[in-house]
């Protein structure tokens, strides 16, 4: 890996750019970007350390770093290991997984509250992983595999109900809110034929919630993240070559309705991943591409950066979930949607004033 | 040959007198149709002359408690409904849509939850209250900056209010198993198990918010024009504004109070009946009196019977029923104008 300045190339960015370049991939960030991506990652890293201590069994941060680097083999280890540590682990992947996917959704409909837990894909994909968990039954995969196409349909219906001479933003968000009411409809039908005790649980899964993951979740859904991100780094720069218009695009040589189509499914992925495993945590998809854009002063929302900020907020959700009342947690959804509601709240005034 | 004044006069008339007609007609359909089905004769019976045998206890005992709260909460919604897109000036909304019902189920929780309520007539001031602060709360969101308030603006600060609102009334009411099963069926808008006594208590603030209503109906069609023109021809638009706010905190909060959080029966009706009744919001809301209870009892029977023996709460119908008019409105509007 190697990091260059791009002074040499003669083109002036408006700010300090340098190029990544890891074999044959390379990308091109701005040294802000970096700092920034570099100070997310050091932060998760810090409070993960210190959440990770936390509960009924308390342990020091010190002996946390103990755990990790091997130096400490007390009960310690367990309990940071096996009992909590798979947690933590999803929170991150989960985060990032949906900061990419609201990245990809407000990139492809240009517009902030274009995001998969507004327009209703994230409600479809519960629909889809509710009929494959109370109808047919099943492991991890197929539960992903019902929420994938829960989403998808309910995407290209929102889609195509919101398409009419072009896409206009407030159109398709309007559709996608009146959608999602549907949708939730249904998910709260289907809860109420279970009976209680599977309501309760299909319940707090409803708000989603990161409460007894363990590492044969953790498995399959890093394996499916991978293959996500490789496909997204496959596919190259398109994204910000999409934002320029169809027009631009195609002239830069990207087929606007092919990146589109498999941009669209990669972030329906991603938000199925992610609800199969902990349900469907909204907001966080909303606030994290907007809180990285403005961090690293970037004009479009970046895939790196949405990652990195979607972790770190939903770490920071879990833990608050966990500690805020004692003896009993909250499902993560429920604090971020009041957080990511109340940034949503500050995003629609603070739109309201620039214009 | 009549002046066509008079004959839209007359057909408006006659448009009620239908709405009248198929309200009764649901009435007595809300009472005979259902997991046991009962027919119109023993329903006649139970209403005249109640002997304890028979189905005729399920029409005394169960239908009719849930046909009068159906009526009630059906005129509340729909009043409420055609207020707020008349003084807001907004068709894209109703009292769930902005999150309205929303603050009033919040309220109720804290009161269920925190204060140990559970009678009707301790924990509907909450609902009041709740109401009161969310129209508050979207109104400042909604309307604050230099932009220009569009009612796309106004709904998404609803959706996001009633989100967070919804959020921490799920936190609170999950850390309370029992409240949490009692309030599971009121969450989606059922209005079945609920004794007459709710009714009762929703009545008079119902009564209060419709009497409100006929109070602002004419000076509606003067705000519409907006409001230096209102001014200018002798309206006063912050009695109007004020009236029916309170209006609808008592119209939103009486609904939310008696069945939970429905939707769209508010958005749905002040939209079918103008291409009755033309523009003229005194007589759209004397249809939605009839048209919005006539509404919200058939979204209750079709519940009843669509997955017998089970039965579908009424809110889920009508979100099924009134999203479908959000999206045709919104595609209505055009791709110019958000």
């Amino acid at each position: 890996m190697t990091i260059t300045q791009n002074d040499t190339a003669g083109v002036t960015f408006g700010r300090r750019q340098c190029v990544i370049r890891i074999g044959n991939v390379s990308a091109r960030a701005s040294w802000r970007a970096i700092i920034v991506v570099a100070a997310l990652l050091v932060g998760a890293f810090a409070i993960a350390v210190v959440a990770v201590g936390l509960g009924k069994y308390t342990v020091a941060p010190a002996d946390v770093l103990g755990v990790l680097t091997g130096s400490n083999t007390s009960f310690d280890r367990v309990v940071v290991l096996e009992w909590r540590m798979p947690r933590m682990l999803m929170a991150l992947l989960i985060g990032s997984a949906l900061g990419i996917s609201g990245a990809i959704f407000q990139a492809l409909t240009r517009n902030a509250l274009g995001s998969p837990d507004i327009i209703g894909v994230t409600s479809g994909a519960y629909t889809g992983a509710l009929i494959v968990i109370a109808g047919i039954g099943g492991g991890y995969y197929a539960v992903a595999a019902g929420a994938l196409i829960g989403g998808l349909v309910t995407a290209v219906l929102v889609y195509a109900l919101s398409y009419r001479n072009g896409l206009a933003g407030f159109r398709l968000i309007v559709v996608g809110i009146a959608v999602s009411a549907v949708v939730n409809s249904v998910n709260q039908w289907i809860i109420i034929k279970i009976d209680f005790h599977t309501a309760v649980t299909a319940s707090v899964w409803q708000q989603g919630t990161l409460s007894g993951q363990s590492w044969s979740q953790a498995l399959p859904m890093t394996v499916c993240l991978v293959v996500m991100a490789a496909f997204l780094v496959a596919m190259g720069p398109q994204l910000p070559v999409l934002q320029m218009g169809d027009d631009a695009a195609g002239a830069l040589g990207v087929r606007p309705d092919r990146a589109r189509l498999a941009y669209l499914v990669v972030g329906v992925g991603l938000v199925a991943l992610a609800c199969a495993a902990a349900g469907p945590i909204s907001f966080v998809a909303l606030a994290a591409p907007q809180i990285a854009r403005r961090l690293t002063a970037s004009p479009g929302v970046g895939l790196v950066p949405s990652a990195v900020m979607g972790a770190v907020l939903l770490l920071v959700s879990d833990v608050i979930a966990q500690q805020v009342f004692s003896g009993s947690e909250l499902p993560v959804g429920a604090v971020t949607v009041s957080l990511g509601g109340a940034y949503l709240i500050y995003l629609l005034i603070s739109q309201a004033r620039q214009r | 040959m009549e002046p066509p004044a008079q004959l839209t006069q007359r057909n408006r008339v006659v448009g009620l007198r239908i709405a009248v007609a198929l309200l009764a007609l649901t009435c007595v359909a809300s009472l005979a149709i259902g997991t046991e089905n009962v027919s119109v004769s023993t329903v006649w019976q139970a209403v005249t002359d109640y002997h304890d045998i028979g189905d005729q206890w399920i029409v005394h005992d169960l239908r009719i408690p849930r046909t009068v709260l159906a009526l009630l909460v059906g005129l509340a919604l729909g009043l409420s409904g055609t207020l707020i897109q008349a003084v807001g000036r907004n068709p894209l909304a109703d009292s769930e849509i902005l999150g309205i019902n929303s603050g009033a189920a919040l309220f109720v929780v804290f009161a269920i939850a925190f204060l140990g309520m559970t009678g009707i007539w301790t924990y509907i001031w909450f609902a009041f209250a709740g109401a009161l602060f969310a129209m508050l709360l979207v109104y400042l969101v909604g309307m604050t900056g230099r932009a220009t308030v569009t009612p796309v603006r106004v709904l998404l600060a609803g959706v996001a209010i009633g989100a967070v609102m919804d959020g921490v009334g799920y936190a609170v009411r999950l850390r309370n198993p029992q409240a949490f099963n009692n309030m599971r069926f009121w969450d989606a808008g059922a209005l079945d198990a609920r004794p007459l006594e709710v009714a009762a208590a929703i009545a008079p603030f119902v009564a209060v918010g419709a009497v409100l209503c006929l109070v602002v109906g004419r000076s509606l069609n003067v705000t519409a024009l907006g409001d230096d023109l209102a001014k200018s021809m002798g309206g006063n638009v912050a009695r109007t504004q004020i009236l029916s706010l309170i209006a609808v905190t008592l119209l939103a909060g009486a609904a939310t109070a008696g069945a939970g959080p429905i939707g769209f029966v508010g958005l749905m009706v002040p939209h079918a009946v103008r291409r009755f009744t033309g523009p003229d919001w005194r007589w759209i809301l004397a249809y939605a009196t009839a048209v919005a209870p006539a509404l919200l009892l058939a979204a209750d029977i079709v519940g009843r019977v669509i997955i017998r023996p089970a039965e579908l709460p009424a809110g889920i119908v009508t979100a099924f029923l009134g999203a479908p008019v959000l999206i045709w409105l919104i595609r209505k509007r055009g791709a110019d104008r958000s």
